[in-house]
């Protein structure tokens, strides 16, 4: 699976490569390679046997919940954690031996880390020093001017708030132009207006330099704008990888159709299996799906539509299913309703604010959607993976 | 000596806020500060400013026990004192400084071990650095009277590895044993304040945040340039703090000089507390406690300064 999700990141160009020569990294580039990568503290296992391939110049997110090895990863990736097996390389060059120090690797650390006895000036020309760079003054107010504190140069880092010193972070290790940027939650500490306004700038800068990022993240929606690739990280493995659409319309997990965004899944039993559509049935009732949205060798599946794929009728179809609501939100742009299905199950629908009355609970409704947008998932996997974790902001909470 | 910055009593509330209306609230908080600073203040007058204006008074007097003195403002008795003992002052402000140098220099990597390499016994280690304090200061000193003895090993090592022969050609040791020579007084002042060294120095490092070395790191400084341009600068308030600890209250020690040393090592504190209690000559005591005051005072400043605690957050 990894492989071949790969193969597609690859394919995928990228803009402004040509202006990446002036600027572009001091150092030799290529492809960003994990092979094995595992990392154990003590009997437990923070990363497991990772295999990833990021390819030069890509904009790459990995997501996942807190505590599931992502730091540890870019962590080894800067050479700050040594790897218990398996190895790192950039382009022809293996530097899971390389001391942090000589890799052409920087990071935003998730807790900054800024120098508290130097300036912002000289926090950020820390890099350039070590290595005898030219022009330091210029490229130091560059970078501050890109993060938007020109005239921050002379603060100490103790009199900026959270988010300057984020920015500060973003621009101390920009300004090398290393061949990876490792950046671990850069925009966590930043309120919504500076994060899109930052999310941009980022791309930007990553566009222009053809910079390869490594950008760790718990906002979905951030993983999902900016990435080329994203990796949605579980229990220090790699549970699926892909494009942004690809890997929300096509999750191959349960974790991963709860992790991003939601999904509703019932329980279903695959009755034939043509070429191109699958029969299924659930509860009695009998729906299809497009043979390769289904991730399930086995005939017991979970069967799985998006909440903003259904569609909410009243009164009597036939086809569909029928429920009750029990619940209604108000979002703002959308209303979530809660539906009690005839055997007891809850599911989430979503309705865009289009001027339709607002449902109240009680109300008897009809479910239908696309059978395009239908999946099927291993019922072997518990269907409430990756639920507990992150999503909530983005589609409130599920009552 | 320690007055109150001004900025930190304007920066405690109400201060020197705007005028604001008078409420019960604001009105107490005005006084905060001043109820806060008033016993070390009043501490401060009681035993430092009343006792130091009776010194320089008695700096300036003349007399004697017999006849009682009276302040002639006999300024005379400074250049006397300083011409006849003025090897004496500079001896002990070389000493006070090689000692606080080697302090530092035994001081730092132990702090740093302490702080950083040691684990669980961090504790057990801090206690071991302060268990010198739990016998008196003069039995430790006369410890070492045994210690650098001539029948001890510390002497067969020193005399057989040829560090004699080098303790000899820098003039630190003058004859062929090591007690009643500079060495073993200013190896006494080292071993004497050394804790007053380690502890700050410990305090300061233990404060430093590791990611921010991994930071250095990250940025392409080698562990020794992390260290130079992270560790060492962030390290510098427990640095000033030893070595002043060790510096000033070495540079006026008189026991060291006393018991490991010999008439050539005498230091400016054995010479005060021959003039005030076996001469009985009060003025050139008083004369020379109170030049040792302000000299010290003057090298506390120019240090501050040069070490620049603007920087250190
Ligand atoms: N030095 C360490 N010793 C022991 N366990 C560790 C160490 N560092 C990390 N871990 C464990 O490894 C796991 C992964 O940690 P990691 O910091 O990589 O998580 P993360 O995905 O970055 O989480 P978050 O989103 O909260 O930052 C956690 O369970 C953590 O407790
Ligand atoms: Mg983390």
């Amino acid at each position: 699976m990894t492989d071949a999700s790969t193969e597609q990141v690859r394919s995928e160009p990228v803009s402004g490569r040509a202006a990446a020569g002036k600027a572009t990294a001091a150092h030799g580039g290529g492809d960003l390679q994990m092979r094995s990568l595992t990392k154990r503290f003590g009997t437990f296992t923070a990363v497991d046997d990772l295999d990833l391939v990021i390819p030069q110049g890509s904009f790459f997110a990995l997501l996942g919940p807190s505590g599931c090895g992502k730091t540890t990863t870019l962590r080894m990736v800067a050479g700050l954690e040594e790897p218990t097996a398996g190895t790192i390389s950039i382009g022809a060059e293996d530097i899971t031996a390389t001391r942090p120090y000589k890799r052409p690797v920087n990071t935003v650390f998730q807790s900054y880390a800024l120098f508290p006895h130097l300036d912002i000036f000289e926090n950020v020309a820390f890099g350039l020093r070590r290595r005898g760079s030219k022009n330091i003054k210029q490229q130091v107010n560059e970078a501050l001017e890109l993060v938007e504190l020109a005239q921050m140069g002379r603060r100490k880092p103790g009199q900026l708030s959270g988010g300057q010193q984020q920015r500060v972070a973003l621009a101390r290790a920009i300004v090398n132009r290393p061949s990876v940027l490792l950046l671990d939650e850069p925009l966590g500490a930043l309120d919504l207006k500076l994060r899109r306004q930052m999310q941009i700038e980022l791309k930007r800068i990553q566009t222009e330099v053809g910079l390869t990022f490594v950008h760790v993240t718990h906002d979905q929606e951030e993983a999902m704008t900016m990435a080329d690739t994203i990796a949605v990280m579980n229990q220090g493995r790699i549970e699926q990888m892909g494009g942004p659409t690809d890997l929300y319309e096509n999750p191959t997990t349960t974790f991963v159709a709860n992790f991003l965004g939601q999904s509703n899944l019932v329980r279903a039993k695959v009755t034939s299996r043509g070429s191109d559509v699958l029969e299924v049935e659930a509860e009695g009732q009998a729906f299809t799906l497009p043979a390769r949205r289904s991730f399930s060798d086995s005939d017991e599946i979970w069967f799985g539509v998006r909440p903003e794929k259904l569609s909410i009728g009243q009164g009597d179809a036939a086809e569909g299913l029928r429920g009750v609501i029990t619940d209604t939100s108000f979002i703002g742009v959308s209303t979530q309703y809660l539906v009690r299905l005839p055997w007891g199950q809850e599911i989430t629908a979503v309705r865009q604010n289009d001027g339709a009355p607002i449902l109240r609970p009680g109300e008897q409704v009809t479910l239908t959607w696309d059978p395009r947008h239908a999946f099927a998932l291993d019922a072997s996997q518990d269907a409430h993976a990756g639920e507990d974790f992150g999503e909530g902001e983005l589609l409130g909470s599920k009552g | 000596m320690s007055a109150p910055a001004p900025d930190t009593v304007a920066g405690l509330p109400g201060g020197a806020g705007p005028p604001v209306a008078e409420t019960p609230r604001s009105h107490r908080g005005r006084w905060t500060p001043y109820l806060l600073l008033f016993p070390g203040v009043a501490w401060l007058l009681v035993f430092f400013v009343v006792p130091m204006a009776f010194l320089a008074s008695q700096s300036l007097q003349q007399g004697s026990i017999e006849t009682g003195y009276s302040v002639t403002w006999h300024i005379q008795t400074y250049g006397d004192a300083l011409s006849a003992y003025s090897s004496q002052f500079i001896r002990s402000l070389v000493y006070a400084a090689t000692a606080t140098g080697l302090a530092l220099l035994i001081g730092y990597p132990l702090a740093y071990a302490i702080a950083f390499k040691v684990g669980r016994w961090k504790n057990v280690l801090l206690v071991l650095v302060i268990a010198p304090f739990f016998t008196s200061f003069l039995i430790r000193t006369l410890a070492w009277q045994t210690i650098l003895s001539t029948q001890g090993p510390v002497y067969s090592i020193v005399n057989h590895t040829g560090l004699l022969a080098v303790l000899k050609w820098v003039h630190l040791v003058n004859s062929d044993q090591l007690l009643s020579t500079p060495f073993a007084v200013i190896m006494g002042l080292t071993y004497n304040f050394l804790p007053f060294m380690t502890l700050p120095l410990y305090a300061s490092l233990e404060r430093i945040d590791m990611r921010l070395l991994e930071a250095g790191n990250d940025l392409y400084a080698s562990p020794f340039t992390a260290f130079r341009k992270v560790t060492w600068p962030l390290s510098m308030p427990g640095v000033v703090a030893g070595t002043l600890l060790t510096f000033i209250p070495a540079a006026g020690d008189y026991i060291n000089s006393k018991l490991l040393g010999n008439p050539d090592t005498t230091m400016i504190g054995q010479v005060i507390d021959g003039e005030f209690l076996r001469v009985l000559d009060y003025p050139t005591a008083a004369a020379l406690s109170f030049t040792l005051m302000v000299t010290i005072v003057i090298i506390v400043v120019a240090y501050i300064r040069r070490a620049g605690t603007e920087e250190l957050v």
